[in-house]
């Protein structure tokens, strides 16, 4: 039977009450590489940009974030989040989204890298790009992902869905 | 603080509990990074702003126009 990629692992739907985080274990060891997409939203007050936190078995992971925002970009080394997302502040309804691919996950030769690329927008003014690259620093295979609200929960309606991706 | 949402992917199952000790500790720490990350990239983005407005000003008071001065720092 041909394989189907991707092919969708799991999905989270965040309820009414609302998230502090979204833990995906138990990753099946069987793909070549993982790809986790989401839309979030959290409750931060007082900021339009909230940081998402990444860790893979629950270790901590480094990052090079680039942001651009239409007029100018920046640049920074950061550890332990990747990008930020659209908060309360922002305009009703408004999600920010990325996209996180994992290559060769449960290869235990080698660290783990990762590629990051979200979008940050209010429907309006303001809308920021990222692209990050990211490492965990671990021969381990990657077992289990986790995406952290660092200054809010996520709110009801975002969602991640895991992807697993086979090269046979 | 809401409840982590946790998926055994080889299951399907889904269970919510509170965030541990440790994951709220890593979530505060990640925030506090964030914002003095911003806060950095910030103030950066502002001299660099108020370098060029300066450069400006001294280029304009030595007597060139304003679309000599727009080449030079287009």
């Amino acid at each position: 039977m041909a394989t189907v990629n991707p092919t969708l692992i799991a999905t989270v739907v965040v309820g009414s009450g609302g998230a502090s985080s979204i833990n995906f274990t138990s990753i099946p060891q069987t793909y070549t590489d993982l790809k986790l997409v989401a839309s979030i939203r959290t409750t931060r007050t007082g900021s339009t940009q909230d940081a998402v936190a990444l860790s893979i078995n629950s270790g901590s992971t480094s990052e090079i974030l680039l942001q651009a925002d239409g007029s100018s970009a920046s640049s920074n080394t950061q550890s332990g989040y990747f990008g930020y997302v659209d908060t309360s502040s922002n305009t009703a309804n408004n999600f920010g989204n990325f996209e996180i691919y994992f290559p060769n996950y449960t290869n235990t030769a080698t660290y783990k890298s990762f590629s990051v690329d979200g979008v940050e927008e209010n429907n309006a003014a303001q809308s920021y790009v990222m692209l990050t690259s990211g490492l965990y620093s671990s021969t381990s295979a990657i077992t289990s992902i986790t995406i952290n609200g660092s200054g809010g929960n996520y709110v009801q309606y975002s969602t991640a869905y895991l992807y697993g991706i086979k090269n046979s | 603080m809401a409840d982590v949402i946790e998926v055994n992917c080889e299951t399907g199952e889904v269970t919510t509990r509170p965030q541990t000790a440790e994951e709220i500790a890593a979530a505060e720490a990640a925030a506090a990074q964030a914002a003095a990350d911003k806060a950095a990239a910030d103030a950066a983005e502002k001299a660099k702003a108020d370098a060029k407005a300066a450069a400006i000003a001294k280029l304009t008071a030595l007597g060139l126009t304003a679309d000599e001065v727009a080449a030079l720092t287009a």
